[in-house]
């Protein structure tokens, strides 16, 4: 967070359609997490323009960006990122409560989520009571409880062990499977391979943007 | 505004308050200790108050008296040291010449400096006391109470000089039986007999009164003892609104003057006034109370400025909290009104436990000195303004300390509190 400014990202030019499941891979200081970063609306663009099914994305303010993540979007993070003092049924009812939903269907819909990514007996369990694998399923649970048009995920498997990442990959691909557009950051080739479709990053610019067969990560595990 | 009503937003601040139990007891006990400072100390300053005020409430407020002294000066034809009298014929005079004197009673006694005490008989029973002559002014000076049945001397006592009394209450004890009733009785005092017509009630403090006191009327005094026109000394009231200390050095000049005593004569006259005594004490208990009150106030800003330190600090520690509900949703505006929410329903609760705990350890207090005479400590209470004042100043000002952090908290970008670990 130095004064010098710095180009990341010089001339993206990428569409996603809906149902897809990206990989956006490259080594680190690409500018992948910034990408992902300006999709979520975390981070903005200094020129360009966003379109997110249909709506143009630009000159948000705090308060509309916020609303349009809550709406749109999901994340899944690299750390969790989950709120270390609520049990994780709390965790994934946090963005159903920015919706504006109800108290009971908000309980409902968490049970629900966590009974998809398997964790429903581990509902009342707070975040340091479950293992790194348990707790990045509670943030993909998270995500989708909100129903957004994309799941953005910035290195889901970066801080799991092989197989616990296989296991995160499956549900990933479950959920795609589903109809859900989902774009992943990694760096992992293999994680990369479970994909549709894979976007190569160096120095800000796309130099690689190909179709893969996907390897059901299921078959690893 | 509507968010303050939905059971939603007090779900997450008592989620965020009661899941942080540290947190919260740290900044509860910082303003919890300062309201409660403040409520016990301006109490027990309004009790201490109290406590000279009704230690004053016998006396009248700009009450004095006067009485005479060996001159020091020679003046007008008599030598230094004369010895001489305040007389009753003296009365109209001041009166007409000190307007401000509102109540002017003799006063003559037997039964100190020097003088013999009066030696009282009744039957087999005797004892010596000292005896007061009085007027019936007297009691609009120094209020006097008496038991069932009595009264004070009235102007037809005077008058006709008539033989009556009042005793103390050892006097009662040691004159008649238990379940005797004095008034309407005889006892000889230096061989005169007189009637009993009241009992009056002992109350400490002042000095003047004992429970081993006799009044009689000041004509019958002067006469039984020979004293002719003279008086022991005055007691004096001035009128309510007039400066006691200017009526007191006009009062002495009046009395030089009459008298024939050198104006600069520091002796001659000698006076005790109440009424600088009383302002001199109340003047502490202003002083005391005015203290308890910037000590209290300071307090309670110290408490606030607590919250304030333990919000932002938390804040901090909460960054990627906060951080993770914005990238969920959560607007800039929920963030804050949930940090100040929190900020502020902890200095309330805080504060109201605060004055609870204040107001019982007042009630301890007033419990454990009710019964203590010589403590001037009595019924101290906080008035209910000050009480609503001090919670209000701290609930405007918690909720401006909550809104630094909550600054805070939503001016940094949701990625770089995400980013911090």
């Amino acid at each position: 967070m130095g004064n010098n400014s710095l180009h990341v990202l010089k001339g993206i030019d990428f569409k996603v359609k809906q149902g897809e499941l990206v990989a956006i891979m490259g080594s680190s200081g690409s500018g992948k997490s910034t990408l992902l970063n300006i999709l979520g609306m975390l981070d903005l663009a200094d020129d360009g323009s966003y379109t997110l099914d249909g709506v143009p994305i630009k000159n948000l303010s705090e308060t509309k960006a916020a609303n349009y993540r809550n709406k749109f979007l999901g994340f899944v993070f690299q750390s969790f990122n989950l709120i270390n003092y609520k049990t994780a049924e709390e965790n994934v009812a946090l963005p159903l409560l920015y919706q504006g939903v109800s108290r009971k269907t908000r309980i409902q819909k968490a049970k629900e989520y966590l009974k998809r990514v398997g964790l429903l007996e581990w509902a009342g369990h707070l975040p340091s009571e479950l293992s790194g694998g348990q707790k990045q399923r509670v943030a993909i649970a998270r995500a989708m409880a909100a129903q957004p048009k994309v799941l953005l995920a910035d290195e889901p498997t970066g801080a799991l062990d092989t197989k616990t990442s296989y296991e995160v990959m499956d549900l990933i691909q479950k959920l795609n499977d589903e109809g859900n557009t989902i774009l992943i950051v990694t760096h992992e080739p293999d994680i990369a391979e479970m994909c549709h479709r894979v976007v190569i990053l160096k120095d800000g610019k796309i130099i690689e943007d190909k179709k893969v067969d996907q390897v059901r990560a299921l078959d690893h595990v | 505004m509507s968010f303050l009503f939905k059971r939603d937003t007090w779900q997450e601040v008592f989620d965020s308050i009661g899941k942080n139990r540290v947190r919260t007891l740290i900044t509860v006990i910082g303003v919890l200790w300062g309201i409660f400072i403040y409520i016990a100390l301006s109490g027990a300053a309004k009790g201490l108050d109290n406590g000279f005020e009704k230690d004053f409430e016998k006396v009248s407020k700009n009450s004095m008296f006067l009485w005479t002294q060996p001159t020091s000066i020679p003046y007008g034809g008599y030598k230094i040291g004369r010895q001489f009298s305040l007389k009753y014929s003296d009365i109209p005079l001041f009166k007409s010449k000190v307007p401000e004197i509102q109540h002017i009673a003799p006063r003559s006694l037997r039964g100190r400096w020097g003088i013999p005490p009066g030696k009282v008989v009744r039957g087999q029973r005797t004892g010596e006391y000292t005896i007061y002559g009085d007027v019936p002014v007297f009691t609009k000076i120094f209020s006097m109470k008496f038991y069932d049945g009595g009264r004070f001397i009235n102007p037809d006592d005077i008058k006709e000089a008539r033989k009556v009394c009042l005793i103390g209450e050892r006097i009662q004890e040691e004159l008649f039986e238990e379940d005797e009733n004095p008034i309407g009785q005889y006892i000889r005092i230096d061989g005169v007999f007189f009637l009993v017509i009241g009992v009056h009630v002992y109350e400490q403090g002042g000095g003047f009164n004992s429970d081993s006191d006799i009044h009689i009327p000041f004509t019958t005094f002067r006469s039984m003892y020979n004293r002719g026109d003279k008086v022991g000394w005055f007691a004096l009231s001035a009128h309510d609104n007039t400066d006691v200390v200017a009526v007191e050095e006009k009062i002495k000049a009046t009395a030089k003057e009459i008298y024939r005593v050198h104006p600069d004569d520091e002796r001659g006259f000698g006076s005790f006034n109440l009424g600088r005594e009383f302002r001199r004490v109340s003047g502490f208990a202003k002083g005391v109370t005015l203290l308890s009150i910037i000590v209290g106030i300071a307090t309670i800003l110290a408490g606030v400025v607590g919250i304030g330190n333990i919000l932002l600090i938390s804040v901090k520690e909460r960054t990627k909290e906060f951080g993770i509900r914005r990238a969920l949703g959560a607007t800039p505006s929920e963030v804050r009104g949930q940090i100040l929410l929190e900020s502020v329903f902890l200095t309330l609760s805080a504060g109201m436990f605060g004055i609870v705990l204040g107001s019982l350890v007042l009630t301890l207090i007033r419990l454990a000195t009710q019964d203590l005479n010589d403590f001037p400590f009595t019924n101290p209470t906080v008035p209910v303004i000050l009480v609503i004042s001090s919670l209000l100043i701290m609930v405007v000002l918690g909720t401006l300390i909550g809104l630094i952090p909550a600054q805070r908290a939503v001016s940094i970008k949701p990625i770089d509190a995400l980013r911090e670990e």
